[in-house]
């Protein structure tokens, strides 16, 4: 398949734009395959494009109950960051950030990815040397972060309340520079193209419906389009894992499936540049390349599989965003849309082997999963392909929760609302 | 289309000339007259320039699915991007300015644009700017140096930065029915709900009421339609149990008939009245809707089809009859449907001058016939328009024979002068708010629209929302509709014969395919080519089309576009359209303003909690601290002091004579029943049920996982009253918690709780002149140690009230917190400064607060951050082993016993210098490379009884480094620095002053 | 999402807080079976369908609600009153004071309005 490039548009602009090839086959399932990746979302195609580029295995379908990307990977505010605090955390997304920084080289396909910085804001003295603790956490894991005060903010963030008389004051803010936005769609697609590339099949409308097993083993799954065998089969279902794990058999996970809602504006000519997150509430919001303000805040806070948020968090969301940007009370919503999101019970993700043999199971990825989308798939990729975690995902384990070795960002423990 | 105004007719107000200005120039217009209806009949006809390719455009619509005329509005001095010419009302002095143009809307920069057309379609964007692998363009370099242009270029209107200077405002409403539209079904439904008692609510987007019967010519009970409608209203007016919103876009269907709608209050006004906001947020619970929302026509997709001048039949017909706006010029008319007839013989019969019609079909019904008849013109059957000319506005059109069956055009091309082109494609029932309430479309085959499906009782379809698209049948499904919402029984059927014998089925035509640009999507500049490329390149189902292309993604939100980019993809791909899907629609319905739905929080976020002294503390120039949402003093600076400096006086003052500190915020629940001692015992870690009445003891609370979760003191005042005290911040947390294991878990309990923050000041008196001061000016009670010993509890009057005193100390003095009623803070707090004044006592602040409990290594949010156990804060010795307690089983496991986690210690600076607070803690320091991090500091202070820059840190290892060296690392900061570790008991560790 | 409180009538989705999963049995607090405190600390069954779960009328009369709930389509199957609702998913506590052990607490409702 032919290269994307500058070249190649001119060429095919000049022959009328008739000569453009899918960007993937339209693969119909074979009987068997090496591994099959259960979810065609953003982590299932990055997972299978490693899979193909890193361990060379290429005998792999991905299978997705409806469209390639349909899922949280097509329906968030593409924010890409690595301003964790906790070392597992910050292992984990540096390793992401550093695979985003090349990766429309990587895929030969433009995923956009701007790093115009994420910027938090800190509102108290006492938040601010919080916001400095997680910062110098990165600093000390090789990782980029810089202290701005509030009038350094207030330049690079013109329209931003930093008064004094905000009713929430701005006192400074965590910069991660290398941070920034993708374009979501871009990335699925780029994701797909690469695996597609390189022999992986994939295969849309075709929903597991159960799973073949050998006694424990799991060794394929039935389809709405036949059964399907595999010498292992990975699931990467987020907002879906609960259901589609019970078709295996497990009835229980460390996990809720929530719904967040997500909104974007009118398009409008530049108005902010870099992502910024508000303190004194739950938002973070950031403009699109087409002019849209897009911005988001907590989850409705009750478990739910409906793409369908309610009113109350949308006015709690607008209000927020009227706190940080008092210009913005006369601009438009344009949309909004709600994503499920599995929530785990410390509000970090899940990447392993298991819980059943022939299984691995990649999930618990809150509202944090797009940006975690190459190490993800890279991740699970390595732990499909060597039977064992590598060290970025090592502690991402199923059994960490019993354990007490929780990795709890947020200290909220296991209401996962909070996370 | 431009146009001109007709001599009569229309709903404008023709008495009352108004005066407004576009991109400058001074026009004039009549009240009632849109932005779009007043510039048509001026002759305007340019409006504004796409997004990509910066072409020119006039106005389409005469509605909310207005794509290309959006301008900016410049009022109160701000500016309000994105609003459509054909929603705005003018009013004298209203100033709006086109968009998207550089330097002017006749002469764009942008329109360069349309010479790489063939570079720049759909996608392009993924397939380039990568940018070289290596060199200083490498990575991400090369996209964001690009990127930065194409921000400026894309985008539509220019927002500015100045605070928006209106006020919004929320309504709670209820209602038996809703009834969403107010054309002819909408109508009727709420007069026959009205009728049968309902609460009714009608909301309708719009300025006037009345939706299409403002303007066709049909009769609704031997009236016009128009007298029909005025009739109507004026009786529904007119109803204690009717409520009419004009104005107001019903924009969100949510859970439980929890409807949302958006009132523009004064935004068609000069000046708003007294008190009025611009926009009132309507949240709306409904007993049932009535969804009357209509249809919206569509255009054909046709080279040259985005020039202005082309217009939508029926907008055309609209701007006739509701704002008196003809069609300038010779009109030609384009459709593949028979109700583009009736708009022909209505504008021929108000004087526009029709030219043509030209017609898909080969054939059509005598109804047409009959109106082209009266449109004085014979229609051009199998034919259709392939081209348009035209710089700036539609000079002539090409027409081609064509094919229905097999969309081939042919034969000779005739070239038509006319200044307007009048279009419909059929229509497309508004189904948006049934979507969102969860209804899937149904694609009907005759109406060749998505349908929505059977009513699910929630809501009641009417009118052409249910593809009824006679006036007639409108009337018949709204009454029955307005009856079925009220309970009642409708057993008749609805008769949708049309009135002119029309057939209403448009031939199923979508695109004529010719050479030349021909678009989908008129505001995002998505042509049908486009969509071709998207379906080669394998984008094919609904979802992944719209998210290639963008078709659809604009403010109009597709209106005129799904319909046909769906059928084109269709075609592609040889399936039927349903085949490709349609899209779910999402709220809002129409763009609402962000500040409307803040509404009263916008400019107040949330309220801010102030303690019974607070006015005091202001008074005495106090800089006020934010915790949560209170405000609590943090120093009490004096004239030329640093914050240091105040803190260090004001603890220094503690340590030797005595402090007063505001401790209101405190959280405060009474536990009161017979099991209260039991259930204080099942919560916290300690025992409670040996505690002696009027003694208080220090607890700590798990959550259910084992980690730390609250710690406070609670004082028993009976054998069934105890006074629960939290930390400030968990206050509310904690009271949910004690609620759930009360109501959920352990009903058996009789235990109830109640949150009494609020009922109480508190007032902590520390130092050792503590006790004299208290003697001083306390009554009915001795407060001598054998009276009050640590952790006793009296009952006393300080200034004639009553009072609460319980000895027990967060700063390690000698401490009383004093608690009385609310409402008598202020003179209690006055005594004890008064009584105090002479023995040296001061007021603190928070900061000093810090400073003593540093001293003291007490713990506080900053280490019981939801991450840390009672052990990794040697909080162990209060964890009772005679006894199950809330996290109990959970606090042992492995994760959480393990040495090396990060425990509770003290720092010293070194070097003499302040140390900080999230400075992290390392043993071997590097400036240029940080790393290996074992620890951070939670909270640091300069302390006066030291003499030393002090910390608390939480460090691996926590008491193995007792006395170690190692060094603050805080790159953000850039601080650097030697500290010892040392025990976090910096001060007295025996305790002996407060127990003094 | 709109929730009828049996105290306050219907009322707006903002006047709750959730709780969480109401499917949940707390252990006997006696009970040092581990297994059984990680499962209700932690493994919840997350229907995809009609939910038990509990709501607490934070905003109203702060009673706590098990509510039977559709996570697919949102729709409201049932409300009551916790205390009632046969959902003592608890078992007993021992009684620190007495040390009589009262066993798994029975559904008999004692919850007065």
């Amino acid at each position: 398949m032919a290269e994307y490039s500058a070249f190649a548009l001119l060429k095919n602009a000049l022959s009328g734009n008739t000569d453009w090839k899918p960007a993937w086959r339209k693969a119909a399932p074979k009987p068997s395959y090496d591994v099959i990746i259960v979810g065609g979302g953003g982590h299932g195609l990055s997972t299978a494009y490693y899979l193909a580029k890193e361990h060379g295995i290429t005998n792999v379908a991905v299978l997705e109950k409806g469209y390639l990307g349909s899922g949280n990977v097509g329906r968030n505010t593409t924010i890409v960051r690595s301003n964790y605090l906790l070392p597992d955390s910050i292992r984990f997304y540096e390793h992401s950030m550093k695979l985003w920084e090349n990766l429309s080289h990587d895929l030969n396909y433009n995923v956009m990815f701007s790093q115009r910085g994420v910027l938090n804001l800190a509102h108290t003295p006492a938040q601010a040397d919080d916001y400095i603790r997680r910062g110098n956490a990165m600093r000390h894991q090789g990782g980029d972060a810089e202290w701005l005060s509030a009038a350094e903010i207030g330049r690079r963030v013109p329209g931003l309340d930093v008064s004094a008389k905000a009713r929430f004051p701005v006192v400074g803010g965590l910069l991660q520079p290398r941070a920034g936005t993708a374009r979501h769609d871009a990335v699925a697609w780029g994701y797909a193209r690469g695996a597609d590339r390189r022999g992986v099949d994939l295969i849309e409308h075709c929903e597991v419906t159960g799973f073949l097993r050998e006694g424990d083993r799991i060794v394929g799954v039935v389809t709405n389009r036949g059964e399907i065998r595999a010498r292992k089969v990975g699931v990467a279902v987020a907002g879906s894992t609960g259901r589609v794990m019970k078709l295996a058999g497990i009835d229980k996970l460390p996990i809720e499936s929530h719904v967040l809602q997500a909104f974007v504006s009118e398009s409008i000519k530049p108005f902010v540049d870099s992502v910024v997150t508000f303190g004194a509430g739950h938002l973070y919001m950031s403009q699109s390349d087409k002019g849209g303000l897009v911005f988001g805040g907590g989850l409705d806070e009750y478990n739910t599989y409906a793409q369908r948020g309610n009113l109350p968090l949308v006015e709690e969301v607008m209000s927020e965003i009227c706190a940080m940007f008092p210009a913005i009370g006369r601009l438009r919503l344009l949309r909004s849309w709600g994503g499920v999101m599995d929530m785990s019970m410390d509000g970090s993700p899940i990447i392993t082997k298991g819980p059943l043999p022939g299984m691995y199971l990649n999930s618990g990825w809150c509202y944090g999963g797009f940006k975690a989308t190459p190490a993800s798939g890279w991740a699970f990729a390595w732990t499909i392909a060597r039977d064992e975690p590598h060290a970025i995902n090592a502690a991402y384990t199923l059994d960490r929760f019993n354990r007490g070795v929780l990795i709890d960002e947020k200290g909220q423990g296991s209401t996962p609302k909070l996370h | 289309m431009s146009g001109r105004r007709s001599e009569t007719g229309g709903l404008i107000d023709r008495s009352r000339t108004v005066r407004f200005t576009f991109d400058g120039a001074l026009y004039t217009g009549f009240a009632g007259d849109t932005l779009a209806s007043a510039l048509l009949a001026n002759g305007v006809s340019l409006f504004g320039r796409s997004f990509k390719y910066h072409r020119p455009r006039g106005v389409l619509t005469a509605g909310v699915d207005e794509p290309n005329a959006l301008v900016t509005v410049l009022k109160g001095g701000v500016r309000e991007p994105n609003i459509p010419a054909t929603m705005l009302e003018i009013h004298d002095g209203l100033s709006a300015v086109s968009q998207n143009r550089f330097p002017s809307l006749a002469f764009d920069l942008g329109a360069v644009n349309q010479l790489g057309g063939k570079l720049i379609s759909a996608g392009f964007y993924y397939k380039t700017f990568m940018g070289p692998v290596i060199g200083p363009l490498k990575g991400t370099r090369f996209w964001m140096l690009c990127e930065h242009f194409i921000r400026r270029a894309a985008g539509l209107g220019k927002p500015d930065f100045a605070p928006d200077p209106w006020r919004y405002e929320r309504m709670n409403a209820f209602c038996d029915v809703l009834v969403v539209g107010s054309g002819p079904a909408g109508l009727a439904a709420a007069k026959a709900a009205a009728d049968r008692g309902a609460r009714v609510i009608v909301a309708d987007l719009d300025q006037r009421m009345g939706g299409s019967a403002k303007w066709t010519d049909d009769t609704i009970e031997g009236m016009s339609a128009a007298d029909w409608a005025a009739s109507a209203l004026k009786d529904l007016t007119g109803r204690q149990n009717v409520t009419l919103l004009p104005r107001t876009t019903v924009w969100g269907y949510y859970d439980g008939n929890t409807v949302a709608a958006l009132e523009r209050v004064t935004d068609h006004k000069a000046v708003a009245g007294k008190g009025e906001p611009r926009h009132r947020h309507w949240v709306i619970r409904a007993g049932t809707v009535v969804l009357a929302t209509g249809a919206f026509e569509r255009p054909l997709v046709f080279p040259g089809n985005d020039r202005p001048g082309v217009m939508l039949a029926g907008a055309a017909a609209r701007y006739a009859g509701e704002f008196g706006v003809l069609p300038s010029g010779r009109v030609a008319v384009f459709a593949n449907n028979d109700g583009a007839y009736r708009a022909a013989a209505a504008l021929k019969e108000a004087g526009a001058d029709i030219a043509a019609i030209i017609d898909v079909r080969s054939d059509i019904s005598a109804g047409a016939r009959a109106l082209a008849g009266r449109a004085g013109v014979e229609p051009m059957l199998g034919r259709a328009v392939v081209g348009t000319a035209g710089g700036k506005a539609l000079s002539s059109i090409r027409i081609q024979s064509y094919d229905a069956a097999t969309g081939a055009v042919s034969g000779e091309v005739r070239t038509l002068d006319v200044e307007s082109l009048l279009v419909s494609g059929g229509w497309s029932p508004a189904i948006h708010l049934a979507s969102q309430a969860g209804a899937k479309a149904i694609w009907d085959d005759e109406l060749q629209a998505f349908l929505p499906p059977e009513s699910p009782g929630s809501w009641i379809g009417a009118g052409a929302f249910t593809g009824t698209f006679t006036t007639g049948g409108a009337v018949a499904e709204g009454q029955a509709a307005g009856i079925a919402a009220t309970g009642g029984e409708v057993a008749t059927a609805v008769d949708d014969t049309a009135e002119d014998d029309i057939d209403l089925r448009p031939a199923p035509v979508f695109e004529i395919r010719a050479d030349g640009k021909a678009f989908v999507d008129l505001q995002l500049d998505v042509t049908a080519e486009d969509v071709r490329l998207a379906h080669r390149e394998g984008f094919v189902s609904v979802e992944h089309l719209k998210r290639y292309t963008t078709l659809g993604m604009g403010t109009d939100q597709g209106r005129t576009s799904n319909v046909p980019g769906l059928a084109i993809m269709a075609e592609a791909q040889g399936a039927p359209i349903p085949e490709v899907g349609t899209t779910r629609f999402r709220p809002p319905f129409a763009p609402v303003s962000i500040g409307a739905l803040a509404a009263e929080r916008f400019g107040e976020l949330k309220p801010e909690r102030l303690t019974p002294m607070h006015d005091w503390h202001v008074e005495q120039g106090a800089v006020m601290y934010a915790a949560g949402l209170w405000l609590r003093p943090q120093i009490y600076g004096q004239p030329g002091e640093t914050v240091e400096q105040a803190y260090v006086r004001e603890a220094k003052a503690v340590r030797e004579a005595a402090g007063l500190v505001d401790v209101s915020t405190l959280g405060k629940i009474m536990v009161q029943g017979p099991d209260a001692a039991a259930f204080l015992d099942r919560v916290y870690t300690n025992v409670f049920s040996t505690l002696p009445v009027n003694k208080a003891r220090y607890g700590l609370m798990l959550r259910e996982d084992g980690l730390a979760f609250d710690d406070g003191t609670t004082w028993r005042l009976s054998e069934t009253d105890f006074l629960m005290t939290t930390t400030t911040a968990n206050a509310g947390k904690v009271m949910q918690y004690l609620e759930y294991f009360l109501d959920v878990v352990w009903p058996d309990l009789k235990v109830h709780v109640t949150s009494v923050t609020d009922e109480w000041a508190g007032a902590a008196i520390g130092g050792p002149k503590a006790r004299d001061i208290l003697a001083a000016c306390v009554t009915g009670t001795a407060v001598d140690n054998a009276a009050l010993p640590f952790m006793g509890i009296v009952h006393g009057e300080i200034a004639g009230v009553p009072v609460m005193i319980c000895r027990l100390s967060f700063s390690g003095e000698m401490a009383y917190e004093v608690y009385s009623g609310a409402g008598h803070g202020q003179p209690v707090w006055d005594a004890l400064l008064a009584a105090g004044k002479p023995l040296g006592l001061v007021p603190y602040g928070l900061e000093a607060l810090g400073t003593l409990r540093i001293e003291k290594g007490h713990v506080t949010g900053a280490e019981i951050d939801g991450r840390t156990t009672a052990r990794d804060l040697h909080l162990d010795w209060m964890l009772s082993k005679k006894k199950p307690f809330v996290g109990s089983m959970m606090m042992d496991r492995e994760g959480l016993a393990d040495e090396d986690r990060i425990k509770l210690v003290g720092v010293i600076s070194l070097d003499n210098r302040p140390l900080n607070g999230g400075a992290h803690i390392v043993e071997e320091l590097d400036r240029d490379n940080p790393r290996d991090s074992i620890g951070h500091i939670t909270a640091v202070c300069y302390s006066p009884a030291l003499g030393k820059y002090i910390g608390l840190a939480l460090v691996k290892g926590g008491k193995k480094r007792h006395g170690a060296r190692a060094y603050t690392s805080d790159p953000l900061r850039n601080r650097f620095g030697p500290v010892e570790i040392v025990s976090h008991h910096m001060f007295d560790p025996e305790g002996k002053r407060m127990h003094g | 999402m709109i929730i009828t409180c049996p105290y306050c009538g219907p009322r707006d989705l903002v006047e709750f807080s959730y709780q969480g999963d109401g499917n949940r049995t707390r252990p006997d607090p006696a009970s040092t079976d581990q297994a059984t405190w990680n499962d209700y600390v932690y493994d919840r069954i997350n229907t995809a369908g009609d939910h038990r779960e509990i709501w607490q009328h934070a905003g109203g009369c702060r009673v706590h609600l098990t509510v039977v709930r559709s996570t697919l389509t949102h729709e409201i199957r049932s409300v009551a009153l916790t205390r009632d609702a046969g959902h003592r998913r608890s078992g007993g506590h021992r009684r620190a004071e007495a040390g009589d052990s009262t066993g798994p607490v029975s559904g008999s409702a004692e919850a007065q309005p």
